[in-house]
């Protein structure tokens, strides 16, 4: 590592005389007004080897570097400005003289693949080793050089082999190397694997054999294993989306499933708990926002659940045994809600922020986990396990399934069963809002959120199996990995289509569901 | 505009007959000004004039929507504050069609029949549009639509002031294809008539590029999709075969949320596979985390971020009226600035409210634009505009990284669709017709009896 820097300290103290011209030049070019200008600067800026070479860039990169109208840069610090050009503080000058120097994506580009060579040297090894990704995703044979020294004079493996395949890559793309360093390349990049391998093959696949054979052979294997990975992914992503159908079901499953309420208004319940999300998060203020969404759960399950009691009390305990007067009265509080929630918060879409330990992905193999799907899943888990903890382990969950079973011989038995149907409708209304938290993090806290939800909820339950719990997941998980697999085959509006056709067919064969309940209970 | 010029000059030549074209058109003959040019019936003086504000303040749209009634409110205080219109007071009548097509034309109607309005401001997503035309047309009144669309409409009764495809898409397409090197593309959009007709002329027009077939991959969703993951995977896909590929995104309102968030958590940066959106402004973007999204793109006629002291003046007052300084401004409030001063102007030009007088007077109108230029109403009674390309920031605003040289002139049919390339709308008299064929110099309907 120590080794590393006073190489790229000789190196530099070398080259530095030679390229001052191209370096002023290159300063000029940053300071120029057009994109193009800036992006030519920052590739002299790299190759010059000036030492300022990577603060300037990298200031560049962050938006702090500022230039003045006689063409001259300065790095706006913390302490106020420096001299780009020197690295000494620049006291007398003022904000309101410069102009900050602007971006767009091909300078981007240039500074990522510009800060990738030159990080190759850094003392830390997850920098050189995303410097060395940012080499290979650049493949320029310019990078050649510095990527020898850099792969001499590492010691990490893994960084060593990250090296390596930049080299592989920017091997071929250098129209004069030899087809034997070339061939050797394309078995490093088959090893490698991957969709971004596979882009860097692509152009050379019509070239002559024996390199143009090597090239398809890698990419016929690349593929295959990409396919094989492609599969796993796409059970990931049902699985994923399985559990988002679940979270959102899994309270219609009570107040639908064993109540046997046709609640409209379930969608409203989870919207609720989104907005329950925001509130805390906003109340919390920015520094909390990792444990903000944790104390949301409880927040948003009181604030629906409480809000599923006073429903119950109010309105649908008037209406039991009659579907059709609970399904219009529910559609009318759900439109009550979503106009309520539009006038307190506005119609436009509320920021939830997501937590530091949610945000960002994982590779497995070849597969792309990203966190934020994992929480869910994991969320969507618990949930289930413990609404079946309480239906099955507690007093409450007890007199619920009594009720439901058989109310008369329940209430005979002593059950107080007005109270206990509030509790249950406000169980599934509480387990409605915790989806709601869930969901913010993946999709829009807007007063249209729980309409999105609502006939994907009943599909599950009723495609699950009315009544049982497992069915319920059984059923969104099933949903969510056919949906997944159709999707790519065939699109997005025909998959979903074809899922509800399927779903249609299922029930007519099966009316009672995937899992039917069964014994007494299924003839009440 | 301070911002540089990345574009070719070249390539808008064709798109934008510029400024030239507009100022003349300002200077039109309008021998009709003189003959309709009588005083308002006396009956009229103290009444007050009408304008409906036909936008949906529930439902899925309101989102977008609200925030347009609220501007035209604010323009029309500004206005009676100014002294009114004709000497008489403006008084608007504000209508919630609940984002409910059919209730539209019935809201139209009512504004029409009943409450009388002398001009209609509203109507956001194209089915609204088409639902509400025949009653315009029916009954003789006059809308200004506010949103860019898919164009290939052109009726009397309505005046365009958001941007027609070649206002829009068809650059932010060139800039990507010259600045940015693309040439893959991924067209996606939720699954009805704006991003269908915007995606089929993007389709003809990147062919006459000599783009091949298999470099283009067209994706619809249903409205509101919100699991992306394997759609964006699929386009990863498609992206990583060694050719620089973006994404024309024609994704409606409440999908993109999720879709960017998905865009991020799988860490496709804009440097990667650049996204480029027609329907995502600073509205959209106030809902979402903006750090992720750096670099991708927009283009709009307007951004808040656009540097003029006009624009400055307008977020000023719309701060002040809507009390909260940070609500933000976008492109289709623009549009209804512009539209309702062409209003203004031109009744005060017919010296009348009545239709048909104003409808006359209309074109040739030129109002100043936020931007720093003029708009001009054009004989297609679409308005000329200049088109911004931007690059979301991490707070959420806009960096214009390129601006066409002159105004565009809005295509309403398309010379990219087969069935549409021979077709002219020209309101003017003797004319005065919405989709004349050059061909074969016929006459055919240019609104309702089309759509």
């Amino acid at each position: 590592m120590i080794r590393g820097a006073a190489l790229l300290l000789g190196l530099l103290l070398a080259l530095g005389s030679a390229s001052r011209a191209q370096a002023q030049d290159a300063y000029s070019l940053l300071a120029s007004p057009s994109f193009d200008g800036i992006r030519q600067g920052v590739q002299e800026l790299g190759r010059s080897g000036d030492s300022r070479a990577l603060p300037i860039i990298s200031a560049l990169q962050d938006g702090e570097l500022f230039a003045r109208a006689d063409h001259a840069l300065f790095i706006r610090t913390a302490s106020g400005f420096i001299d780009a050009k020197t690295g000494e503080s620049a006291p007398d000058v003022t904000a309101a003289q410069l102009k900050k120097v602007r971006l767009n994506n091909p300078v981007r580009e240039a500074i990522d693949q510009t800060l990738g060579s030159l990080r190759l040297f850094d003392p830390d090894p997850d920098r050189r080793r995303a410097a060395a990704d940012a080499v290979f995703h650049a493949h320029d044979p310019l990078a050649l050089s510095a990527l020898d020294r850099a792969i001499a004079a590492e010691r990490d493996p893994a960084v060593h082999r990250a090296m390596t395949e930049a080299r592989a890559a920017a091997l071929l793309s250098a129209p004069d190397a030899s087809t034997q360093d070339k061939l050797a390349s394309v078995d490093i990049i088959r090893a490698r694997g991957g969709a971004d391998s596979r882009a860097i093959l692509e152009p050379l696949r019509d070239q002559p054999p024996p390199l143009g054979s090597a090239v398809a052979a890698a990419m016929r294997s690349i593929d295959q294993q990409l396919q094989f990975w492609g599969v796993i992914q796409s059970v990931y992503y049902g699985v994923s989306l399985g559990s988002v159908l679940l979270l959102a079901a899994a309270g219609l499953a009570i107040t639908f499933g064993v109540m046997g309420v046709i609640n409209m208004a379930h969608g409203e319940m989870v919207m609720l708990g989104a907005y329950a999300a925001f509130v805390v998060q906003q109340a919390l203020g920015p520094a909390w926002t990792g444990t903000s969404i944790v104390l949301a759960v409880p927040a948003a399950f009181v604030i629906s659940g409480g809000l599923g009691i006073v429903i119950e009390r109010t309105l649908i305990r008037w209406l039991y045994g009659r579907p059709l007067e609970t399904l219009l009265a529910t559609w009318g509080v759900s439109l009550v809600l979503q106009q309520a929630v539009r006038s307190i918060f506005g119609p436009d879409n509320r920021p939830v922020q997501p937590p530091g330990w949610m945000s960002g992905d994982f590779h497995l193999g070849g597969l792309t986990l990203t966190l934020n799907r994992l929480v869910i899943i994991v969320f969507a888990a618990l949930v289930l396990a413990g609404l079946m903890a309480v239906l099955r382990l507690t007093p409450l969950g007890l007199r619920m399934r009594a009720v439901t079973q058989n109310r008369t011989m329940a209430a005979a038995m002593g059950i107080a069963t007005p109270w206990i149907d509030a509790f249950t409708f406000g169980l599934g209304s509480g387990v409605a809002g915790m989806a709601g938290v869930a969901l913010s993090q993946i999709d829009n806290v807007s007063p249209n959120l729980g309409q999105s939800y609502i006939i994907d909820s009943f599909m599950v339950v009723v495609f699950g199996g009315v009544g049982n719990l497992w069915g319920t997941a059984i059923g969104a998980l099933t949903l969510g990995i056919v949906n997944k697999f159709l999707e790519p085959v065939a699109g997005a509006v025909l998959g979903k289509i074809a899922v509800l056709v399927m779903v249609i067919l299922f029930i007519q064969r099966k009316p009672r569901g995937l899992v039917p309940l069964r014994g007494r209970a299924a003839e009440a | 505009m301070a911002g540089p010029l990345t574009l070719d000059r070249r390539s808008f030549g064709r798109l934008g007959i510029g400024v030239t074209a507009a100022a003349a058109l300002g200077a039109l003959p309008s021998s009709e000004r003189r003959a309709e040019a009588a005083p308002a019936p006396a009956a009229d003086a103290g009444t007050p004039i009408k304008v409906g504000i036909l936008h949906s303040l529930s439902g899925t749209m309101a989102i977008s929507e609200t925030t347009l009634k609220d501007v035209m409110l604010m323009l029309i205080a500004q206005q009676n504050a100014k002294g009114g219109l004709l000497s008489r007071k403006l008084e608007a009548v504000v209508v919630d069609p609940a984002s409910n097509w059919p209730l539209f034309a019935e809201k139209a109607r009512q504004l029409l029949s009943v409450d009388k309005c002398a001009a209609v401001f509203g109507c956001w997503t194209s089915v609204s549009r088409k639902s509400v035309l025949p009653v315009f047309e029916e009954l003789n009144g006059i809308l200004f639509y506010p949103v860019q669309y898919e164009g290939q409409e052109c009726s009397r009764n309505v005046f365009y002031t958001g941007a027609a495809p070649n206002q829009q898409a068809i650059p932010a397409v060139d800039y990507l294809m010259e600045t940015e090197k693309v040439t893959r593309w991924v067209l996606a959009g939720t699954d009805y008539v704006y991003p269908r007709t915007t995606n089929q002329i993007l389709e003809a027009y990147l062919k006459t590029k000599g783009v091949a077939d298999a470099d283009i991959m067209i994706n619809y969703t249903p409205f509101g999709h919100s699991d992306w993951q394997s759609i964006i995977a699929q386009i990863k896909q498609f992206g990583s075969a060694g050719k620089k590929t973006a994404v024309v995104s024609t994704i409606n309102g409440d999908a993109n949320v999720p879709f960017y968030k998905e865009l991020g958590n799988q860490g496709i940066k804009a440097t990667d596979i650049p996204v480029v959106a027609f329907s995502v402004g600073e509205e959209e973007l106030a809902g979402m985390d903006t750090k992720p999204l750096v670099g991708h793109l927009a283009a709009w006629n307007y951004f808040e971020s656009v540097d003029t002291p006009e624009n400055k003046a307008f977020i000023e007052s719309w701060h002040s009226y809507i009390k909260n300084p940070k609500r933000t401004t976008n492109d289709p409030m623009e549009a209804h600035y512009i539209g309702f001063n062409m209003w203004l102007k031109a009744v005060e030009k017919a010296g009348t409210t009545d239709p048909n007088p104003v409808i006359d007077a209309a074109i040739g109108v030129a109002v100043p634009n936020l931007s720093g230029g003029y708009s001009s109403m054009m004989p297609n009674h679409h308005i000329t505009k200049p088109v911004f390309i931007g690059e979301i920031e991490d707070d959420g605003q806009f960096n214009i990284v390129s601006q066409t040289p002159g105004l565009v002139v809005a295509q309403e049919w398309s010379p990219y669709v087969a069935e549409t390339k021979d077709l002219i709308g020209d309101w003017r008299k003797p004319l005065a017709c919405g989709a004349f064929n050059v061909k074969t110099s016929s006459c055919g309907a240019g609104g309702a009896k089309r759509a």
